[in-house]
């Protein structure tokens, strides 16, 4: 065996015990499951470490063959795969809560369905669970290709890709069962921060030394964006997370910041998870795939060196925005206002880099819907973040904030533009991996416009809802008197609660046809004869 | 050498761009966010603000728990319908011991930061069992459980012990008779009542759920919400004490 197999190896056989001494002492049920969960994962890691072992030969896979070099796929195929299974499954979720809000009987009075603990179920399946196996899966398929080498480490990435699904698969029982750390996109307790940082350590260092190692002179600019995601990503998660448990043996733990300084702390994670886990790491999936989708090259250069270093530096001013009018001093709210008026420029920068790739290549639009996904995912991102600088200012914040209006402009960044570059890359990614054609091109069309649909229907019923309810709160009679009750604005609430669930079940039959499409072409697809496999495409009608 | 030339440096060395990009993202949080440790907006003391009861703080643990804030703001921004709706506008100082903050950020339903008496215990008793039965509009869950679920006395000591270390001013006595207090803040004619009041001066002792017996997460909830904003006496406050 390999060092790192034996010291891996030890390592999961020592948190068996553990796990299990853990869960002998718990002192809540929500935490003896949770370690005795992960005692059986540390068994399983124990024994496939094992097994791949036994069945591997002697020597380690070569880094290079025939003087090509032979790239690692399988971490980036179980991510692909476990990327489509949370993305339906965060989109029923978020279907069922949607039709909560609708129907709220649907609440069942009891306790592990109810809105409150399936909402962060919701954002953390498809953020993080969806858009972190997307960005996981990308980023280690982008890495080699670009730097022409074999993924670092051996037993890290796949170390890397289960042990980010199994802290989705902790953090989301736990939020069923009532742990949490009631911040919101930074849910998950005390036990899951500590895992997840082990893991994203680990993600940043193979990533890194993939790139160290590379043969390529030039560091590809997708790898820029990417490299900007871990790290930032690492250091809001180390930044907005700590805390002190009540006891090691109890999943509940009470963050180290308090009140203004906590809600400062929050909002520079929340809105850059935003800007650096939705943003520049889809930007780098966009760098990579609609330039190859397109077979043009990327517009300007100069463009994307000028909008990377502006987007990373005016991003993190922007989290205050999230708490204007509120305690926090008015200058804070005033900066992230300003910044958040002037990243509207760098990220135009990156949707004109994005679109103008296709310059030479519009016709593909007609013949190759994977594309088509793929430039209008581009112009979602140009809307949201348009409308994410207007909704910055302080005057239309006072009308937007709590309203769904910006539950509205979410959705139009994360159906839109996360939801659609992801399902174009994932679309690529399945015939690049498994070598074969794309089962069918007439479903990627079908689902192209379903998802479509929803998504015009889930944002448009947000806007008129937000802006009607925030009307609604501040209309005066002509006594001088609040016009409207509370209640009364909840119940205007309720035609455009179920065109919005109308929206999110086109969103989700979208992704069912996808799952079959992307099954279909792994299970009968043709082989695929060229190294680099391409769809055949449809002729123009 | 023009700047795109001299910008290979990043391009050609993965750890000068891992440290450049380091440098650029690091700015901005610093200077939003260390000026608020010192500020005196940010760090202000209004008279009246105390920690929450072992019995409050329990109740908040629920409230965090089943992830209220996910649909309620405890924010009331100084604007003139929100005042007129809810009350005073919110201080820096009414959320200081709050780990983790609620502020929230969606009202799906109303701002809860200054409902403490506003209703009676049997209105949130009956409202949370099922909110349709007093609001027939609204979308609220129900939340039944809570009246038959007791709150665990036993670990309270350790979660006050805790927030005593990472900074709310809890005197060792109060981390002491945690469990004590817990109980006796919903018994009032019992004799460790006396005591509670004196370690928590103007705090409220009384049965919430309307039923004897141990507290439950209802009566924990219920005390937590009626305190809600209440701490701060807005005759006597004086709002331009802690101006820049």
């Amino acid at each position: 065996m390999t060092i790192g197999e034996t010291c891996l190896a030890l390592i999961f056989a020592l948190a068996v015990l553990l796990c299990i001494y853990a869960a002998s002492q718990a002192h809540d049920a929500a935490f003896a499951f949770h370690a005795y969960v992960s005692a059986a994962a540390s068994a399983v890691a124990v024994l496939a470490i094992f097994n791949r072992y036994f069945e591997r030969p002697a020597a380690l896979a070569p880094q290079e063959i025939d003087g090509r070099p032979n790239y690692n796929f399988g971490p980036i195929k179980f991510s692909s795969v476990m990327a489509m299974f949370w993305g339906i499954a965060g989109f029923l979720v978020g279907l069922i809560i949607a039709l909560q809000l609708a129907f709220p009987v649907l609440n069942f009075d009891l306790p592990w369905i109810q809105f409150g603990r399936m909402r962060p179920l919701h954002t953390s399946a498809v953020i993080f669970a969806f858009g972190g196996n997307v960005l996981l899966a990308t980023s280690f398929y982008v890495v080699q290709k670009t730097s022409r080498v074999r993924l670092a480490g051996d037993l890290a990435p796949w170390f890397v890709v289960l042990g980010y699904n199994f802290f989705i698969l902790i953090a989301g029982t736990g939020y069923l069962l009532g742990v949490t750390q009631g911040k919101e996109y930074a849910e998950p307790e005390w036990y899951a921060d500590l895992w997840l940082t082990i893991v994203w350590v680990t993600y940043l260092l193979v990533f890194l030394v993939t790139l160290i190692k590379r043969k390529q002179p030039h560091i590809y600019e997708a790898n820029w964006f990417y490299l900007a995601m871990i790290l930032t990503i690492a250091v809001l998660h180390l930044g907005n997370n700590p805390a002190l448990p009540v006891s090691f043996f109890g999943s509940k733990s009470y963050v180290a910041w308090g009140g203004v300084q906590d809600a400062m702390f929050q909002w520079w994670y929340g809105h850059n998870a935003v800007g650096f886990f939705l943003t520049a790491g889809f930007l780098a999936i966009m760098y990579y795939f609609v330039p190859k989708r397109a077979e043009r090259p990327i517009y300007s250069y100069r463009l994307s060196i000028v909008h990377f270093w502006a987007l990373i530096f005016l991003y993190i001013w922007a989290g205050p925005h999230h708490l204007h009018y509120t305690a926090l001093p008015d200058w804070a709210q005033t900066l992230g206002m300003t910044f958040s008026i002037m990243l509207w420029m760098p990220s135009w920068g990156g949707m004109i880099n994005g679109l103008m790739t296709l310059s030479g290549a519009w016709d593909k639009l007609r013949t190759d819907p994977v594309l088509r996904m793929l430039v209008v995912s581009v112009a979602f991102y140009g809307m949201s973040t348009f409308e994410g600088p207007m909704m910055s200012i302080k005057v239309v914040n006072s009308l937007s904030h709590y309203t769904d209006w910006t539950i509205g402009h979410v959705h139009s960044g994360a159906l839109g533009w996360v939801g659609f570059v992801s399902f174009g890359a994932l679309y690529c990614l399945f015939p690049w991996l498994w070598n074969r054609r794309l089962y069918s091109l007439k479903l990627v069309n079908w689902h192209f416009w379903t998802a479509t649909i929803g998504i015009v229907l889930y944002i448009s019923a947000m806007w008129v809802s937000g802006i009607l309810q925030g009307l609604m709160w501040r209309a005066y009679t002509s006594l001088g008197f609040l016009e409207y009750s509370f209640i009364e604005t909840v119940e205007a609430m309720h035609p455009f609660y179920v065109i919005r669930a109308a929206g999110g079940a086109l969103f989700l039959i979208g992704a069912l046809i996808m799952a079959y499409n992307l099954w279909m072409t792994v299970r009968v697809g043709e082989a695929s004869e060229s190294e680099t496999p391409r769809v055949a495409l449809s002729p123009a009608e | 050498m023009s700047v795109w030339t001299r910008h290979q440096i990043f391009e050609k060395n993965s750890i000068i761009l891992l440290i450049g990009i380091l440098l650029v993202v690091a700015i901005g949080g610093l200077v939003e966010i260390t000026p608020l440790f010192y500020l005196k907006s940010t760090i202000e003391k209004v008279d009246g603000i105390r920690p929450y009861t072992p019995l409050e703080l329990a109740g908040r643990n629920i409230y965090v728990r089943e992830g209220c804030y996910l649909c309620h703001s405890q924010m009331i921004r100084p604007l003139r319908d929100e005042v007129e709706r809810y009350g005073h506008y919110s201080l820096a100082a009414e959320s200081m011991y709050d780990h983790p903050f609620q502020w929230g950020s969606k009202r799906t339903g109303p701002d809860l930061a200054r409902v403490g008496a506003k209703y009676s215990d049997e209105w949130h008793v009956t409202h949370l069992r099922n909110p349709r039965s007093i609001v027939p509009q609204s979308v609220m869950p129900g939340y039944p459980f809570l009246a038959s679920n007791e709150v665990d006395a036993s670990q309270i000591g350790d979660h006050l012990r805790t927030q005593q270390i990472i900074g709310v001013p809890y005197t060792d006595d109060q981390v002491q008779n945690a469990a004590a207090d817990l109980k006796a803040q919903v018994d009032p004619d019992s004799p460790g009542a006396d005591a509670f009041l004196k370690r928590y001066p103007k705090a409220v002792a009384r049965n919430f759920d309307g039923k004897p017996g141990n507290p439950t997460e209802m009566d924990a909830l219920i005390a937590y919400l009626q305190m809600l904003g209440t701490l701060v006496d807005f005759t006597l406050y004086n709002e331009k004490a802690n101006l820049r």
